[in-house]
């Protein structure tokens, strides 16, 4: 026990001093700038701008995380269950995404989706467009950004659940004579079902703090909320008001990772 | 119990399946009658295992042939073969419940509701686990989880049931139970059913014939008694139980063990080796006035309640192994005792 603790020590001192008393230091802003009280609360939940970027916020959220699990379903059987060739491609297409800054991706996407990018004066050229199509600087720009990000982060829980599927069961299933759909939506979604739950919450989590993404496809249109906090604390001096939606941000994540450990508990998730 | 009475009849037709450089089947024939119970017997790594892929579908033979009343489905995925299978572990859907595990093969079919509900209840009650069809697997005991998976793959009275070592994860008493329901399953139903296992005393208990199996061929095919009483080759006499061998030589006509001649039914004299089974040989404090006897010594004898076994040596130093019930044993026997084995001259067998 003091072994495990002597060992954990440092750890737990680098995120005190690294993460808890900053955070401390921001809680402690919402509650008295410009004046003490709850008052920047109250303005976080009943501004209709500030409202309205969290209703957005959940909205790409959960767009973002059915589009990314559901892609990274297929995407994982292919990785796991595919033939050699299959495997090799996925798992190049996933880690080497991977590896690339976050930023230099959505400077990527920004070069291929623009107005004038890659995609539009193709589609142009070819006749089949007469005015480009806008595909960033909206909602659907900073989807297709934050989608291409997390698949990874819900390819590899799902690899790990689709490792764990008892091939047996598929087989038995083969044996029947049932068709490949039915194993599909019959047997293999539903034995995955916790998988994709613990995938699913990941990437909400993940997506809920999302800045860089945002920022940059979103040019300004489709603010979220990280991306409120960065203009309340620098461009519009307003600390206590970005603070209060850091932690309201904070206490929605915390209670979805409570949720995901519970469900870890419950032996939902491996 | 309305089952469809059908049954298949199976021939292999010189089966091979290699894994790259690795022969896990060589040259593998054999028939399996209409509705018979087979038992492919063997080691891990025989080739059973293997054998019994090849025939669901779930396997591809590398060379030879399959064919199932005379059609050929060599070619034919398991999918497409209609046979019942319970897999090692059982294979249950878990998110399901008993009655829709069982329901599964029927609804594949497309029947109606009312025929799945009809066909659920009675296979439920054939297996003995009324009362259990809400539950879900996890909820089920080892024996009770081996019911359901033999209830799902008899559900649509498939022509062939297959079965790879279903009891393996049961202890021995459920075992023996297990047994017992699977003899009745099968009189019940009259599908043929083909049954892997390492287990002799289950292969023997079971089978209306027995392939054994060792290194991916086929050693011996035939009824219980046959392959236990009259082994085609040492593999087979080793594998299924104790057995005694002696070195023997023929002099003036007859053979002779050490020195002391013996007499054999239908033995030839050219044989180097007969076998005779442990339980058959009986123990003598003094040399029996006639039949074949040796004279051995005891090294060890071990109690095991109604059985005691015995190990000796002869004086020429072959090891020999001796079963007898602990009840007909003369008194004051220990280890170091000279003693006199004797046999019916008609239960030894060349080897």
């Amino acid at each position: 026990m003091t072994r495990t603790a002597a060992l954990l020590g440092p750890l737990m001192l680098l995120l005190g001093l690294a993460y808890l008393l900053p955070f401390l230091g921001v809680l402690r802003w919402s509650v008295t700038l410009p004046e003490p009280g709850l008052g920047q609360y109250h303005a976080a939940l009943t501004d209709p701008l500030v409202l309205s970027v969290f209703w957005r916020t959940l909205r790409i959220c959960a767009v973002v995380t059915v589009v990314s699990v559901a892609a990274a379903y297929v995407v994982t059987l292919l990785w796991v269950r595919g033939s050699p060739l299959q495997r090799l491609l996925v798992e190049l297409c996933i880690l080497i995404p991977f590896w690339i800054s976050v930023l230099t991706r959505a400077f990527g996407w920004l070069a291929l989706l623009s107005n004038k990018g890659l995609l539009n004066s193709w589609l142009m050229s070819l006749g089949v467009l007469g005015q480009p199509l806008t595909l960033v600087r909206n909602e659907f720009g900073v989807i297709v950004g934050m989608v291409h990000f997390l698949i990874p982060f819900a390819a590899f829980p799902l690899a790990t659940t689709f490792r764990g599927l008892d091939e047996r069961v598929l087989m038995a299933a083969r044996g029947m004579g049932a068709s490949r759909a039915r194993i599909f939506w019959q047997v293999m979604v539903p034995m995955t079902r916790a998988g994709v739950l613990g995938a699913a919450l990941l990437v909400f989590v993940f997506a809920l703090g999302f800045f860089v993404t945002p920022a940059i496809l979103g040019g300004g249109r489709s603010v979220m909320a990280a991306e409120l906090v960065y203009l309340r604390i620098f461009q519009s001096p307003d600390w206590g008001l970005g603070a209060a939606v850091s932690v309201i941000l904070m206490v929605c994540v915390g209670a979805l990772l409570a949720l995901m450990m519970r469900q870890g508990r419950a032996g939902g998730v491996r | 119990m309305a089952l469809s009475g059908k049954a298949s009849e199976i021939e292999a037709k010189s089966i091979t399946k290699t894994f790259g450089a690795f022969t896990a089947l060589e040259r593998v024939s054999l028939t399996v009658g209409r509705g018979e119970f087979l038992t492919l017997l063997g080691p891990s790594g025989s080739g059973k295992t293997t054998f019994l892929m090849v025939l669901s579908g779930f396997e591809a033979a590398s060379s030879g042939s399959l064919w199932v009343d005379g059609q050929d489905v060599t070619g034919l995925p398991a999918e497409a073969r209609g046979f019942g299978m319970v897999f090692q572990g059982y294979a249950l859907f878990p998110h399901m419940t008993v009655a829709d595990n069982i329901a599964f093969p029927l609804r594949v079919q497309k029947r109606s509701a009312a025929d799945v509900a009809r066909r659920v209840e009675e296979m439920v009650a054939m297996v003995g686990l009324d009362g259990h069809a809400h539950k879900r697997p996890s909820a089920l005991s080892g024996g009770q989880q081996q019911r359901v998976a033999l209830a799902r793959a008899l559900a649509y009275g498939p022509p062939v049931l297959l079965l790879d070592e279903p009891f393996s994860a049961l202890d021995k008493n459920l075992r023996g139970q297990m047994q017992e329901e699977m003899k009745r399953l099968h009189r019940e139903t009259g599908t043929t059913f083909v049954f892997v296992t390492h287990d002799q005393s289950e292969a023997l208990a079971l089978s209306t014939r027995v392939a054994i199996f060792d290194k991916g061929r086929l050693q011996q095919i035939a009824p219980p008694e046959e392959v236990y009483e009259r082994p085609a080759n040492r593999f087979v006499a080793e594998f299924l139980g104790d057995i005694n061998i002696l070195p023997v030589g023929g002099e003036d006509g007859r053979l002779s063990f050490e020195g002391q001649p013996l007499t054999c039914d239908g033995i030839a004299k050219t044989t180097n080796h007969i076998a005779v089974r442990p339980e058959y040989m009986g123990l003598h404090l003094t040399q029996p006035a006639k039949g074949n006897a040796i004279a051995a010594r005891l090294t060890d004898l071990t109690y095991q309640g109604a059985e005691t076994r015995m190990g000796l040596t002869t004086p020429g130093g072959t090891q020999l192994i001796l079963r007898q019930p602990t009840g007909v044993l003369p008194e004051g026997l220990m280890p170091g005792s000279s003693v006199w084995l004797s046999w019916p001259e008609t239960r030894a067998f060349a080897l």
